[in-house]
């Protein structure tokens, strides 16, 4: 029988938040490269070699804080060599994103070997004082690691630094029209770069959030697609970095409903419910690229274009 | 100061030159990885390249596993080749690969037990239909919706992913398996299995149709005009629109024959080699076979010996795990590095290398 009565909202609401805060990390991050004018499809890749390095620094030195330092530098570090390949060898972008992800996965593998089945430390939850207290709102927003706020800070400094900055004005004009910023003097390469290595260090930092947080534990393969979701979830974001949180909410949503309904010993068998996630990234980028929703996409000029300044 | 100077037709010289550089360093690289590990990088190459074929103590196992492993990996690569040249892009060949054994398996336990001729012909049609159909779903909505194809194939493969554990703990488990999940065994089936061919030739019906579908390849995109319009469509296509390619159809027809030949490669290795329906029966090759692709130049012909050059590292891998305690995840980095060379080289063949003066800024 149906059990829908063990289902609480308000737990459900809170873990959502957490569910969420992976993907909407690698998004944002994803959402300044593609600002940039460049596709990189190794965010699966990134989010864990992330996972691991994060995971294997946070073990070993006992502190979570430094798993997820170096769960950023360890995703920009790789991303360099997506960075290298498309900027500086030319290399088909699409093809150097898979090459990042395949790598990826193996890597991890790798490295990960001795930490199977061993427990990473512990992130402390954020006390707000009377905040935590609240009834209700409380649980759902007071009482998390710092992780989540984090990335919802995150998101506002990329919204500002996209909208009200000198610094994102160049990226986005690189984005959108590289021979012109080219020809006015900007850098493209250099710019394109440092967006890949911020790309990187967030999808590091999402990965490692799964590894530390989440899970917590290490297993091969463990972020499942989340790269891919991500990626989808900036082409539903309309590249807007707070339709970015929008839409990792739902995301978050959608996997925690499905969890909490395979607890309830719903009727359907476990892995149906386990494919919903991936069925409604489907769903959203079918209703996002079709029809009148597409005009208003506003995907950045030169995505995915190779720019070579010739003489 | 390096600088890069676009030629004006890629070098057909460094076209051949780069896969084989590229292995070359990647073998390099790779020593530098096993002693990182702790292994003799010497022995490990050896292990992994020259042991499989000529050591006379594996040889007479790992040759065989040569043409399986290679068999599936050309199969799909050959069809992905196709789309890659015209800009396609199926990365979800692992998911058109499970259904096409599903729906292969399918047919042979419906029939169960009964002996018909036409049964392993059935599931050669299931299977490719399967896998036409899975890829069948990115092509549709990448034509009427303009959904990118290459995130909703690779989504489908978790789908594809997920069904496949659900068939294998549910429908299809075996009634007289005593509750362990995974299907009957098709290869004991006489009138569903994919035998060897020849006795310790490794090749089966999946190898025989690999060969078939690379000379199909090979007319279709060298002397066939939808091969011309493949490859206008991928270097030129607002070009290709004013010669009268339509998009649609080229997404449709790409789309479809790779995940085709996706789902034979999954039906043949599913009635042969991996034997029944189980929770880890697609082990990766229709990611691996995207680098077999590139390793091949996206030509049928290379992408036959980049086949047998890839099942050549999973044997050897296979082996170098066993006798040197390798772990087995160093193989996959191995073949990331490989397509990263392979990627990285590809400069040499689209650019001229010029030294330039530091006043040319």
């Amino acid at each position: 029988m149906i059990d829908l009565s063990s289902i609480n909202p308000v737990v459900l609401a809170a873990a959502l938040m957490v569910a969420a805060t992976p993907i909407l990390l690698a998004a944002i991050g994803e959402l300044v490269v593609e600002k940039a004018g460049v596709l990189n499809l190794g965010v699966e890749g990134m989010m864990i070699t992330g996972a691991v390095t994060g995971f294997a620094v946070a073990v070993m030195t006992r502190d979570p804080y430094l798993g997820l330092l170096a769960a950023a530098v360890g995703g920009a570090t790789i991303s360099l060599i997506f960075a290298v390949l498309t900027q500086v060898m030319m290399a088909n972008q699409v093809a150097s994103g898979l090459a990042l992800t395949l790598f990826g996965l193996g890597f991890s593998a790798l490295l990960g070997q001795g930490f199977v089945g061993v427990s990473p430390p512990r992130t402390p939850r954020l006390d707000f004082g009377w905040l935590t207290e609240l009834p209700v709102i409380g649980p759902i927003l007071f009482r998390h690691d710092p992780m989540v706020y984090v990335s919802l800070i995150l998101v506002a400094a990329v919204w500002y630094f996209l909208n009200y900055s000198r610094g994102g004005r160049i990226l986005r004009a690189v984005g959108e029209n590289h021979e012109a910023a080219h020809a006015l003097g900007y850098n493209v390469r250099r710019v394109r770069i440092l967006a890949i290595a911020f790309g990187g260090a967030c999808a590091g930092l999402g990965g490692a959030y799964l590894s530390l947080i989440r899970v917590p534990q290490w297993t091969e393969g463990m972020t499942a697609g989340a790269g891919w979701i991500a990626l989808a979830l900036v082409v539903f974001s309309s590249w807007r970095p707070w339709r970015v949180v929008l839409g990792a909410y739902l995301f978050g949503g959608i996997i925690v409903l499905q969890l909490n309904l395979q607890a309830a010993g719903f009727r359907i068998p476990v892995e149906y419910l386990a494919m919903s996630p991936y069925l409604v990234t489907i769903l959203v980028l079918v209703v996002m690229s079709s029809g009148r929703a597409r005009k208003t996409l506003a995907a950045p000029g030169s995505l995915g274009r190779p720019f070579h300044a010739s003489g | 100061m390096l600088r890069l100077e676009k030629r004006p037709q890629p070098s057909a010289a460094w076209g051949w030159a780069t896969p084989v550089l590229a292995v070359a360093l990647t073998m390099v690289a790779g020593g530098i990885l096993f002693a990182a590990l702790g292994k003799d990088p010497f022995a490990a190459i050896k292990m992994i390249f020259w042991d499989p074929l000529f050591n006379p103590q594996f040889a007479s196992y790992s040759r065989p596993q040569l043409l399986v492993k290679a068999g599936p990996l050309i199969l799909i690569a050959v069809g992905l080749a196709i789309g890659f040249r015209a800009g396609i892009w199926n990365i979800g060949a692992e998911g058109q690969y499970i259904i096409g054994a599903l729906c292969g398996a399918a047919v042979a336990l419906a029939f169960f037990p009964s002996p018909g001729w036409y049964i392993f012909p059935l599931m050669v049609l299931a299977g490719a239909f399967g896998g036409w159909a899975w890829a069948m779903i990115p092509a549709i909505l990448k034509t009427r919706f303009n959904t990118n194809e290459i995130l909703v194939s690779l989504l489908l493969v978790y789908v594809a992913e997920k069904i496949l554990a659900a068939m294998a703990t549910g429908r299809m488990r075996n009634p007289d398996g005593a509750g362990f999940p995974g299907s009957r065994n098709i290869a004991q089936y006489p009138a569903a299995s994919n035998p060897e061919l020849i006795a310790n030739s490794g090749m089966h019906w999946g190898v025989v149709t690999a060969f078939i579908a690379v000379i199909f390849a090979y007319i279709l995109l060298h002397k066939h005009i939808l091969g011309y319009q493949v490859q206008l469509a991928g270097q030129a296509p607002r070009a290709a629109r004013f010669a009268g390619v339509a998009p649609a159809r080229l997404v449709v027809l790409c789309l479809g024959l790779s995940g085709a030949l996706a789902g034979l490669a999954g039906l043949f290795e599913v009635a042969g080699p991996a034997r029944m329906i189980s929770i880890d029966f697609n082990v990766g090759y229709g990611f691996t076979a995207i680098i077999v692709a590139f390793l091949g130049r996206l030509h049928p012909v290379g992408i036959v010996l980049a086949g047998l050059l890839m099942a050549l590292t999973y044997i050897g891998g296979e082996l170098a795990q066993f006798m040197l305690g390798l772990p087995s995840a160093s193989i996959q980095v191995f073949q990331g590095m490989l397509l990263f060379f392979l990627l990285a080289f590809d400069v040499l063949s689209n650019y001229r290398i010029r030294f330039a003066r530091a006043e040319a800024a």
